[in-house]
């Protein structure tokens, strides 16, 4: 049973890959294709950064991290925060486990959004690539917009949520 | 390429962990796997769905919505496309280069980039196992209206109305 509610999200969308098997066989294949190119990648992807994740978790104290992006951390906090998020390498789903981690060691919360921001959207390998197929003028223009975008959201994220929540995942993410 | 970068800054930290306390090296590699243990489901139906999303909205369907004169409405669809999709950037830059050179638009490519990677409809539930649905609908939502504002500003100065 515990199963099944884990695997949940697999069985449903089993079920819809099955659903478009029955539609068109050709779109099924090149689905599993899809599919599996993406697992490969997770899965060449994810060890590092999870191995990286434990050190971390290990190996840096609560305190440092406090002071390099915690509540007082200021300008240092949000230049680290992006270069965290944009050093890295892989899809936005692996920042999730390191923002459980950042949270964990108490790192103030427009820092985790800006350094999720920074994943989903700065990175340095990513720009180089996106330049040489896109061209300058699109990867710098949208570089432009996004570093101030990014802390802007961040800013407003942490606006409008109530300290209490903010407590909670931080209590939430302890148990993780 | 990049990921043998990654694969051998971890192998380098982790000998160095190792040879200053088995101990912690054993607890960190638990945690590890702890950690990636909790969010191996989710992500394996999140891989499935992607296939089938991909193979649904496929590079056909997605000139066909966002040619160059499809305006403002190209812009929402083409954002949404790029909120419900998965596609890593060294797949989605090249992708977006061919699709431009078969017309479609830079703000809607630039819409389509940007929501693709700031927006995670396939994500979100796993997202909000994370930081809760608030915290996660208000992410993604503001995400996803940001990617306009950063598609009419690469349609300004890429079309070179501004400088």
């Amino acid at each position: 049973m515990v199963l099944i509610k884990k695997f949940k999200g697999a069985l449903i969308s089993g079920i819809l890959l099955g659903l478009l098997f029955a539609w068109d066989a050709g779109k099924g294949i090149e689905a599993i294709k899809i599919s599996g190119f993406a697992l490969k990648e997770m899965l060449s992807i994810i060890p590092p950064i999870f191995i990286l994740l434990g050190l971390l978790d290990v190996w840096i104290s609560k305190e440092t991290m406090i002071k390099l992006m915690g509540k007082e951390s200021g300008a240092k906090g949000i230049l680290l925060a992006f270069f965290f998020g944009s050093a890295t390498v892989g899809p936005l789903y692996g920042a999730f486990p390191v923002a459980a981690v950042f949270m964990k060691k108490g790192v103030k919360f427009s820092n985790i959004m800006i350094f999720i921001g920074a994943w989903s959207t700065t990175k340095i390998p990513m720009l180089l690539f996106e330049i040489s197929s896109m061209g300058a003028p699109f990867a710098i223009t949208r570089l432009l917009v996004n570093i101030p975008g990014i802390i802007i959201m961040a800013w407003i994220i942490d606006l409008v949520t109530p300290d209490a929540e903010i407590e909670k995942l931080h209590q939430r993410m302890e148990k993780m | 390429m990049r990921i043998i970068y990654l694969y051998g800054v971890s192998a380098v930290l982790l000998a160095l962990s190792f040879h200053k306390s088995r101990e912690k090296t054993k607890k960190a590699l638990k945690k590890a796997w702890k950690s990636f243990s909790k969010i191996f489901p989710a992500l394996l139906g999140i891989l499935i769905l992607v296939g089938v999303l991909l193979a649904v909205f496929d590079a056909d369907l997605i000139t066909m919505v966002i040619g160059d004169q499809s305006g403002w409405i190209g812009v929402v669809l083409s954002a949404t496309v790029g909120a419900i999709t998965l596609i890593p950037g060294f797949i989605a830059f090249p992708t977006a280069s061919v699709l431009i050179d078969n017309g479609a638009g830079y703000m809607q490519i630039g819409a389509f980039i940007s929501s693709l990677m700031m927006v995670g409809v396939v994500t979100a539930q796993m997202e909000a196992e994370y930081f809760g649905k608030r915290i996660t609908l208000i992410r993604n939502l503001m995400g996803f209206i940001f990617s306009f504002l950063v598609a009419y500003v690469i349609g300004r100065v890429v079309d070179g109305l501004w400088f």
